[in-house]
């Protein structure tokens, strides 16, 4: 159903074993889907870098085992919720005062193409 | 390629559906900041730092919303997690001021639930929840040029208030064996949720303002041999339609996609994965943006959020103030009411039924209250193009009207006059019936003075009334109807004719 | 006439109260100091001498009508660019951002203004914190005023090197594996990452947030606890606050230089010496440890083997969250925009142009151990290192009360010299990281100079979480008895800057 994959995570580990260094072809690929366009030569200089990066860093896979938890929160903390009250929002020109184009109180952006509405 | 009916389809295919609701939460504030979640703002006066993902700014879950997932999630049978996070959701999006939404992935705070959906004959189908999580909002953008559509539009607009709005989303587990009864199934299911979230009051439940949205995804696969299990058949590529946002185009839509798969599976061509648009106009589906590869979302946990670790003792007080489930509640009052199936069904259809409960609780009878609300008040509502509920016109207000009518007050006629003034912001249905002079004349002096000018006008009448001819009075009675207009009691008025006569009744 | 510029923070402060000087004479002078200096050391992004003007002279005004004023009143401030200061521009050191003036303040920028103490300005940074130089800020680097052919550290660098310049006596100061800690190392000042948690972080632009802390830059350890105290404390905008009081650094810190140290255990990491450790680097904090034993502490050696994955597990949750924090910079809001034909080559144009290449590098990295089929390996084993690392600390604050190593591994290398090499640069903050990762506190305070350069080596103290304080009284005791060596601290040693006319 929708967007879960539940069998995502399970398959990541053995697909990932061999471990091998990110190549021109996967960097061109992560930075479209970052939204970071690259010319021909920001690949060649960032490639080799991003491999070698990605290769010393591989290693985090050796210690950590099945057994041990992961820790996203250093300091282990819970339920911190605020009150349904509601404070002051900015002014509309406030809030559009950063926008580099704007238009009936609205921020403009280019043509959305071939993207769901 | 031959397009089929749903029905043909539906011989031919087993179809296997499920369905996303995102209900959107009625809590005074959004999701994440204290900016006001109101529908219809001025554009971008709803927003702060936060929720227009300003540089610096950092999330707060918002306490009641937390309350109103688990309760909902509660309602639909579903279990509370002990530990449940937020994730980051991450893609590029205009109107997604971060960039990521904020959701929940594996660890949704209810899962595992199950529904009972009642069909119009009263059948019960079963179908399985498997999460109901909480997540934001996204704005909303205004395409401008073209046609006003995205496609071919010159550029768009985006306007952050409904950013950050708290969402509740249910996800159904695959819902098979409804064969046939898969749009009817489909379209309870989701007038099912809708009356769940108005009875537990966590949102206003209004799909024609978005507040209950549905996506749609459908798949057909062969039927098994007679003798066969259907469930060892796999399941076929699915589409899911995005944003059907009716009961009626629930139906719809279904019907549509099965005939179009169905069409496609006989003719040998292959179904495609992928989302797909509804259009209302034309009661089609048409394909979304196609993807060379699917999106790839990066799912992790918001490391601005803490876990949500519900103690036991709130999930069971929360459990404590469940309403009854919407059917349990519907078979109780059709017994208590007296309503025959179809009274009950177009009362529930024309979202009438809190309405009529609440007249019958200010004291009117069931019938008398139905009639109101079905009848006159139905028929304004639709000239108005508005929800029975948003006339001006309260359950009291019709409970007092058909009390003046009870009384002898006021006759019928007199009281759709009143109704009117009601309608028309006069005040309650017996400050109109004053201040309108509406009240039946029951003063004797005034109606045997009208009696008499009549008789006197139609001579001939009195004549045959006096020959024994008693039904001839009824040209009588309608003129001093026409004289007193209209607010005589015409029985009186008979009796006096009769005296008047000399012919005792 | 006194040159004020040269005194600590706690001094301007009483001789505000004592009717020695104004804050408007401090704030001056300071402004001056930076007129003087900052062409050569470009500490500064942006100096706002009118507004920090303004705030001087409220304060003198109210001083002089006798009202009741916080402790720093009046005592100028360099805030780092990475906080959110309506009215001033922001950029966090990147051209993406260039020009932005935000519509609301950081809650640390509040408690700032609350305190009363003029903002001299923005300080210079690594874009977005990336970095340990200051080399990759999108308006150029900041220079070490010890020498300035050498960097000053990142990425909070400009606020290091506006303590060392004598252009501001105190800076805020952003620690995501170090960008405190290791530019007060180098630039021979003190730099302290406290409890995640113990300092708001809205408003502060996020690199990652579950290693992101705010913390107080000074060039004494008394400085830095004032500041903390003034930064510190409960903050319901940001959900990871602390809710518990703020630690009392100050009377720590004078409890440091009044008491001995009997009774108190100092374990050694093991593993934060040796090889890659610059040889003077190491000879002075063994002299510092003799000072501390000279006190009356105890002094131990404790092991953290899971040190070793700490510098990996860091360069996958770093990137992991900054790729997703850095997606907001989508030019449809704020900030540049490159204009193309749609949105989605708008989007692209602008974060090519916007962001320099360790931002990107850091990015394509992050988006990369976050995607389908890597997560487990990449995103999720960083998340058990993390663990491990927690309990590393966990054993070794069973033997000691706190833990020290060096705080760099070398003193400060020259400009431009590791720009292309990003894994030697990583390596500059293998000391600093294991903090971030368990959430602990961590200060940086001078140890001396090298003997072979007579450049800044810095001592760092870990405590356990919570216990901030604990950092501050020992940072002070070590900080008197080298101050009784030296005959005062150590920026004094530092050589005179040319001054501009
Ligand atoms: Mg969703
Ligand atoms: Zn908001």
């Amino acid at each position: 159903m929708g967007e879960i994959d539940t069998n995502r995570r399970g398959v990541a580990a053995t697909r990932l074993l061999p471990m091998s260094s990110l190549e021109r072809a996967d960097v061109a690929r992560l930075a479209a889907l970052a939204r970071i366009d690259m010319t021909d030569e920001d690949l060649d200089r960032l490639s080799g870098q991003l491999a070698a990066i990605v290769d010393s860093v591989a290693k985090v896979a050796e210690v950590a085992g099945q057994d041990v938890p992961a820790t996203s929160h250093p300091i282990p903390m819970s339920n911190v919720h605020r009150a349904d009250e509601v404070r002051p929002s900015l002014a509309q020109d406030a809030a559009l005062s950063g926008a580099p184009e704007a238009e009936d109180g609205r921020f403009r952006v280019p043509q959305i193409l071939g993207e769901e509405a | 390629m031959k397009a089929l009916t749903y029905e043909q389809a539906m011989e031919q295919f087993d179809p296997v559906f499920g369905i996303e609701v995102h209900v959107e939460l009625n809590t005074a504030t959004k999701m994440f900041c204290g900016c006001a979640n109101e529908f219809g703002a001025e554009p971008n006066t709803q927003v702060c730092p936060v929720c227009l993902g300003l540089p610096g700014a950092m999330p707060v879950t918002n306490e009641k919303a937390v309350e109103s997932a688990i309760r909902l999630g509660l309602s639909l049978g579903c279990e509370i997690r002990e530990s449940s996070r937020f994730a980051r959701k991450n893609y590029f999006y205009p109107d997604l001021a971060k960039d990521y939404q904020i959701s929940q992935y594996d660890e949704p705070t209810c899962f595992e639930g199950s529904l009972d959906v009642v069909l119009d004959d009263g059948e019960v189908f079963t179908v399985g929840i498997e999460r109901a999580h909480m997540e934001e909002d996204a704005g909303k953008n205004t395409h401008k040029g073209g046609t006003g559509g995205i496609q071919g539009a010159d550029y768009s607009l985006v306007d952050y208030n409904r950013g950050g709005v708290p969402l509740v989303e249910i996800v159904t587990k695959p819902i098979t064996g409804a064969g046939a009864r898969t749009a009817e199934v489909a379209r309870a299911y989701v007038a099912t949720i809708r009356d769940i979230v108005k009875a537990l009051d966590i949102s206003d439940g209004r799909m024609e303002q978005g507040s209950v949205r549905a996506d749609v995804n459908l798949s057909l696969r062969p039927k098994a041999a007679a003798g066969e299990d259907q469930d060892a058949v796999p399941f076929g590529k699915r589409s899911e339609t995005k944003n059907v946002n009716s009961l009626r185009a629930i139906e719809r839509a279904i019907h549509h996609e099965a005939s179009r798969q169905a069409g496609l599976l006989l003719a040998g061509k292959p179904v495609v994965q992928e989302t797909r648009h509804w259009h209302e106009d034309t009661g089609s589906t048409t394909p979304g943006r196609s993807k060379e590869e699917a999106e790839d979302y990066r799912y992790f946990p918001e490391p601005d959020l803490l876990p949500v670790e519900p103690s036991r003792e709130w999930v069971e007080e929360l459990r404590g103030t469940l309403p009854e489930h919407p059917a349990k509640m519907r078979a109780r009052l059709k017994e208590e009411w007296g309503f025959s199936d179809t009274d009950m069904r177009d009362a529930v259809n024309a979202d009438a039924l809190s309405l009529i409960a609440d007249t019958v609780a200010a004291g009117a009878a069931p019938q008398s209250a139905r009639k109101w609300w079905m009848g006159e008040l139905a028929r304004t509502a639709n000239d108005r193009e508005v929800a029975l509920a948003e006339l001006p016109v309260t359950p009291a207000d019709v409970a007092e009207l058909q009390g003046l009518v009870d009384a002898g007050t006021i006759n019928d006629k007199l009281a759709r006059q009143a109704l009117e003034g009601v309608l028309a912001g006069e005040g309650s249905p017996r400050e109109v019936v004053e201040s309108r002079g509406l009240e039946v004349v029951s003063d004797d002096s005034a109606l045997e003075a009208a009696v008499d000018e009549a008789l006197a006008a139609q001579p001939d009448v009195l004549a045959k009334i006096q020959d024994g001819k008693v039904q001839a009075a009824g040209a009588i009675v309608g003129a001093v109807m026409k004289a007193t207009r209209g607010q005589a009691d015409a029985g009186r008025v008979r009796e006096i004719i009769l005296q008047r006569a000399g012919v005792e009744g | 006439m006194t040159d004020w510029t040269r005194a600590s923070a706690a001094q301007m402060a009483a001789a505000m109260k004592a009717g020695e000087v104004t804050s408007v004479e401090l704030t001056q002078a300071h402004l001056d100091r930076i007129a003087a200096v900052d062409a050569d050391v470009h500490a500064f992004l942006h100096v706002d001498a009118e507004g920090a003007l303004a705030t001087a002279r409220e304060v003198d005004e109210a001083r002089a009508a006798g009202e009741e004023l916080p402790a720093l009143a009046g005592v100028p401030i360099a805030v780092k660019d990475i906080l959110v200061t309506q009215g001033m521009p922001t950029t966090a050191g990147s051209r993406i951002l260039e020009g932005w003036e935000p519509p609301y303040d950081a809650t640390v920028t509040r408690k700032i203004r609350e305190a009363r103490m003029p903002i001299l300005g923005k300080t210079n940074m690594d874009e977005f914190a990336m970095g340990s130089s200051t080399e990759h800020s999108g308006y150029g680097p900041t220079r070490n005023p010890w020498d300035l052919d050498r960097i000053p550290g990142g990425s909070g660098g400009g606020s290091a090197a506006s303590l060392a310049a004598w252009e501001a006596p105190l800076a805020i100061g952003s620690d995501t594996g170090g960008s405190i800690r290791q530019p007060a190392s180098v630039t021979g000042t003190v730099g302290v990452k406290p409890t995640y948690g113990g300092v708001s972080r809205y408003g502060a632009i996020a690199l990652a947030s579950s290693l992101d802390q705010l913390g107080p830059c000074a060039r004494t350890v008394e400085d830095a606890a004032y500041l903390h105290e003034v930064m510190g404390g409960h903050d319901p905008m940001d959900a990871t606050s602390l809710d518990e009081p703020v630690p009392s650094c100050v009377d720590a810190a004078r409890q440091g230089r009044e008491e001995d140290l009997a009774g108190v255990r100092i374990g050694v990491i093991k593993e934060l010496s040796g090889e890659g450790y610059q040889a003077g680097v190491e000879q002075r904090f063994e002299e510092s440890l003799e000072l501390l034993k000279a006190r009356g502490a105890e002094v131990v050696e404790v092991s953290c083997p899971s040190f070793e994955y700490a510098l990996a597990a860091y360069y996958l949750i770093l990137p992991s969250e900054a790729s997703s924090n850095l997606a907001k910079f989508d030019s449809v809001r704020f900030g540049l925009r490159v204009e193309k034909a749609t949105v989605e080559k708008t989007m692209g144009a602008t974060r090519a142009e916007g962001f320099g290449d360790e931002v990107k590098r850091r990015i394509i990295l992050g988006t990369y151990a976050l995607s389908a089929g890597y997560y487990d390996a990449y995103y999720g084993s960083a998340q058990k290192v993390r663990t491990l690392i927690q309990r590393d600390f966990a054993a070794a604050f069973e033997q000691a009360d706190v833990l020290v190593s060096p705080t760099t591994p070398t003193t400060p290398f020259k400009l431009g010299e590791r720009l292309d090499d990003p894994l030697a640069m990583y390596l500059n903050d293998v000391a600093t990281i294991p903090a971030n990762l368990a959430g602990i506190p961590g200060m940086s305070l001078p140890s001396g100079t090298a003997p072979e350069d007579g450049l800044p080596t810095g001592f760092q103290i870990l405590a356990p979480a919570h216990e901030d304080a604990r950092m501050y009284r020992i940072g002070a005791a070590l900080e008197k008895a080298l101050a009784e060596q030296w005959g005062g601290h150590l920026t004094a040693q530092a050589p005179e800057l040319e001054v501009a006319k």
